[in-house]
């Protein structure tokens, strides 16, 4: 991968505490696996960020270099990756996320 | 060419020899699985290594023929 696009993808994940690559956007999802970490993020509470990988070849094939993972969607927190669809709605059901949230002091209010 | 659950659990195999491999074809279509593993070589690692080595055994496929593999790993109790 490119240092631009090393760089580029450093700077898009630390722009914000919770940062998604998904296929589409948070509104038209592309893909059902993006959808499922955007409803999680939502019904966590967080603000987060996201960035519709359709519109950047660069990214969505970065980015799989970047942190070792072959699909999208991706899930950073305070620049650190957190998973996948799957490992995003196992730590959701646990109660993991939550604690993810809580421990890097990121505002969280879960819809009941 | 979609792959095939015998395919994704040979695969597996060579790479995790002791597993409990499960595979589940969702749709039908050769595309969309999910896999519940157990093994002892997961243990001790955070989710995102367990998966990350279930990838590699998968020599990148996943993403490429394998679009879509719903993944569930765990340790023997």
């Amino acid at each position: 991968m490119d240092t631009p696009t090393y760089q580029r993808i450093k700077q898009e994940i630390d722009s914000s505490d919770v940062f998604l690559f998904m296929k589409g956007t948070p509104v038209f999802p592309q893909c059902g696996f993006s959808a499922a970490v955007v409803q999680v993020l939502s019904a966590s509470g967080v603000k987060f960020k996201s960035m519709d990988v359709l519109q950047e070849p660069d990214i969505r094939e970065g980015i799989k270099s970047f942190s070792d993972w072959p699909t999208i969607p991706q899930l950073y927190v305070k620049g650190e990756f957190v998973g996948g669809c799957d490992i995003v709605r196992e730590m959701y059901e646990d109660g993991e996320l939550a604690q993810v949230f809580s421990d890097n002091g990121i505002p969280a209010t879960p819809m009941a | 060419m979609p792959m095939s659950a015998g395919e994704i659990e040979a695969l597996i195999r060579v790479a995790l020899p002791d597993a409990h491999v499960r595979i589940e074809d969702l749709r039908g279509d050769g595309d969309h699985y999910a896999a519940y593993i157990v093994s002892e070589s997961f243990r001790g690692l955070n989710r995102v290594k367990q998966h990350q080595m279930v990838y590699a055994a998968l020599k990148g496929r996943m993403g490429n023929e394998l679009h879509a593999l719903a993944l569930q790993t765990s340790v023997p109790e």
